[in-house]
């Protein structure tokens, strides 16, 4: 933040009151979350359990965070070593998603201090639940050594661990994989247990295979998202090598994504048919249905692809937004629109304004976060007595 | 005969796989294999809408007391549900606007294979042999996950409570049964629409009940089959139970059933992902090293081939060189004789 400051000479700029006024109004709600019960702040009912704390902290989070998966496979797995530059971006934006999934948590669950429960104290094994939690416990892990690097030449000192961690690499690469693959499709999976609430055209068995490849196309459109306005804030602190593949790596995630997200078009019409739900297309769900499927999938699907073919960088920097708009939207069907679809009005949930402002909040420190690292580590620059370094 | 063998691998996966869903029913096998497993039968044709099991159900779990009194008939005019403050109450229903309503009783089904149970990350929900779900709030942590999964809507969350809000419903009074004693509600009902018994002696009470009735059940015992069978068991009168807001659509297969497909494709990702990974790896990284070998290979051979051309050249300019050299010695001679021949002839003149 303050080297920020410095440059623009006030602490008062517009975003930055923004970010104080959310983080007061988030302070006072942790207050009479944490000290009157979750009833106070939230419009959380025993037929709405699950509000946008889950909704968006939680599923929206994780799969925006794919980034770090996609781009240090991309790099390290298949060998696309010239986008080596933006692997630490999208592993400092991955971390920073989970530690913040799981922060929003702390406020979401009853009894937030025993959440090492299921996983030191008593494992319900036949819960998905429990997949997800030991998986983003042990990727939050992955993610903190891949980019504990940086860190470490931030402060020097630390070469031999910084070695270690390098050597580890190719490691915690595909661990970052397995893991993300099987909790990304997991928190699809949550939804198999309820046939009865979750509306026929969302509900599918397909649900975890959607969840994971959208999970993909999320992390490489919030990679071109996030590079697009990390350019236009950071540029200072950016290196030949970062910008030199930069462009480069644009093209090739929006033609990455344009392929993904054909194959998830592809799947969601054989979970259609598989099922045989067509029917439902003709309904206020199904108009909506297919908002969600064409307007925010196929629509950027087709846009990524003619970025692509045109070398158009603009174009998959208007897609990638829209590609994320396209996963909340279909990450808030699932668990707010199409869930308990056929409750009365009355009994149907919408956030409250606590709830709105404990979302901001989480991402609000994210970004601050976010800008406090990168405006001091060797995140979008090697750092010079790295230079040699393939990490 | 690499595929073969791929399929083979896929095959001891499916057996290794297929070995991990039965040992999840297997659970509910026990269950089922418990012929003693106790339950209740409510029998909607008897409610009267007294709501002295409402009352009873307070009493016996010490509930906070409601803001309305048991006795004031008029809460039934609302459609309600469980709450966090009430594990159990009666609705009432209109199907027939000739006919007088319909009570119907609502509290946990106490399914066989319970959704809460297979849902919860701490497993803090136990089905006990007397077919009670039980739930030990000493390690719920209160993600509420069983509220979302149960196909009744039958959990209530205390969200009022900051530090140890905790999940509410009903326990089938699985202590007093444990203590030779009736259900609260069931020892409460002045109609005998409740039976307490073992659940496979109700269901035939149940069924003899519709056969003895002609036309005046519906055709189905609730429960005998939904999700997998509940130990709650509801029979009711013409002309449906869709009038009484009971979901017909559940299906029979229970919630470990349709969550083991994907809990089985967790060793599946764990085990094939890493070798395909690490191959994928393993290919890219041998690709780069034979363009690295080929390179150079071909880098060797461009500078032999030019060191050779070099040397060709080098030895056919010597050898030109040479012929060069040789006739200008020829001519040399030659001139050095002609010479000679003018001095002989010359010498030759003078003598």
């Amino acid at each position: 933040m303050s080297t920020e400051n410095a440059k623009s000479g006030s602490l008062f700029t517009p975003w930055n009151i923004v970010a104080g006024l959310i983080l007061a109004a988030g302070i006072v709600v942790t207050i009479m979350r944490f000290t009157m019960g979750l009833g106070s702040v939230t419009n959380l009912t025993d037929n709405n359990p699950w509000g946008i704390w889950i909704g968006f902290d939680l599923l929206c989070g994780v799969a925006l965070a794919a980034g770090g998966y996609t781009t240090s496979a991309a790099c390290y797995i298949f060998g696309f070593k010239r986008f080596h530059g933006a692997v630490r971006p999208a592993i400092l934006t991955a971390f920073l998603g989970y530690a913040m999934v799981v922060f929003a948590l702390n406020y979401d669950v009853g009894r937030p201090w025993r959440l090492v429960y299921p996983i030191f104290y008593q494992q319900g094994t036949t819960s998905i639940l429990f997949e997800v939690g030991l998986c983003v416990f042990i990727y939050l892990t992955v993610l903190f050594l891949e980019y504990l690097p940086a860190a470490l030449e931030w402060k020097r000192g630390f070469d031999k661990y910084r070695g270690i961690l390098v050597k580890m690499t190719m490691g915690l690469t595909i661990l970052g994989v397995i893991l993300s693959t099987l909790h990304q499709s997991s928190l699809g999976a949550l939804y198999l247990i309820a046939p009865s609430k979750l509306h026929p055209l969302w509900y599918t068995a397909y649900l975890p295979v959607m969840f994971f490849m959208s999970s993909m196309f999320a992390g490489l459109s919030m990679v071109i998202f996030e590079g697009t306005i990390s350019h236009k804030h950071f540029h200072h602190k950016m290196d030949a090598e970062y910008n030199g593949g930069y462009e480069d790596l644009q093209l090739a995630f929006a033609k990455a994504a344009a392929w993904i997200m054909a194959g998830y078009l592809a799947m969601k019409i054989f979970g259609l048919s598989m099922d045989n739900r067509w029917q439902y297309l003709g309904t206020g769900y199904g108009v909506w249905w297919l908002v969600e499927v064409f307007g925010f999938v196929a629509m950027p699907c087709y846009c990524y692809a003619v970025a692509y073919r045109d070398r158009n960088l603009k174009l998959a920097r208007i897609a990638a937004p829209w590609t994320v708009l396209g996963i909340v939207l279909n990450r808030f069907n699932i668990s707010l629109v199409a869930f308990n679809w056929q409750l009365p009005s009355v009994d149907r949930y919408f956030p409250s304004f606590g709830e709105i402002v404990i979302s901001l909040f989480v991402v609000t420190i994210g970004v601050l976060i976010f800008r406090f690292i990168v405006t001091r580590m060797p995140i979008f620059y090697v750092h010079p007595a790295y230079k040699d370094s393939s990490h | 005969m690499k595929r073969r063998h791929f399929l083979g691998l896929l095959g001891a996966a499916g057996v290794t796989l297929g070995s991990g869903a039965v040992a999840t029913a297997a659970s509910s096998a026990d269950i089922k294999g418990l012929p003693n497993a106790g339950g209740v039968l409510f029998d909607a044709t008897r409610c009267i809408g007294c709501r002295k099991c409402e009352s009873a159900c307070n009493q016996v779990n010490s509930l906070p007391a409601p803001a309305k009194p048991f006795d004031d008939l008029t809460v039934l005019d609302t459609k309600r549900r469980t709450d966090a403050k009430t594990y159990t109450i009666v609705n009432k229903y209109v199907p027939q606007a000739s006919k007088p309503p319909v009570f119907r009783k609502i509290q946990c089904n106490h399914c066989i294979d319970p959704a809460c149970a297979s849902a919860c990350f701490v497993a803090a929900f136990k089905k006990m042999e007397t077919g009670a779900v039980v739930y030990d709030e000493s390690v719920c942590v209160g993600c509420r996950y069983c509220m979302v999964a149960c196909p009744f809507n039958i959990p209530a969350y205390e969200y009022d409570k900051a530090f140890t809000p905790r999940v509410m419903k009903c326990t089938l009074c699985h202590p007093r049964i444990l203590e030779g004693k009736l259900p609260g509600c069931v020892e409460a009902c002045p109609k005998e629409a409740l039976t307490y018994g073992k659940r496979r002696e109700l269901l035939n009470l149940a069924w003899d009940r519709i056969g003895a009735n002609p036309g005046l059940y519906v055709e189905h015992v609730y429960g005998e089959r939904e999700m997998g069978g509940t130990s709650w068991l509801t029979i009711a009168p013409k002309p449906s139970l869709a009038a009484l807001d009971m979901n017909e659509g559940l299906g029979t297969a229970s919630a470990p059933e349709l969550t083991s497909g994907a809990l089985a494709a967790v060793p599946a990702v764990a085990g094939i992902w890493p070798v395909l990974l690490t191959g994928l790896y393993a290919i890219t990284k041998r690709k780069d090293k034979i363009a690295e070998t080929e390179k150079q290979q071909a880098v060797a051979a461009a500078i032999a081939k030019a060191s050779a051309d070099a040397q060709a050249k080098l030895s056919e300019e010597l050898a030109k060189a040479e012929v060069a050299n040789k006739r200008r010695i020829e001519v040399e001679v030659q001139k050095a004789l002609e010479a000679a021949a003018t001095a002989a002839a010359a010498e030759g003149e003078d003598s």
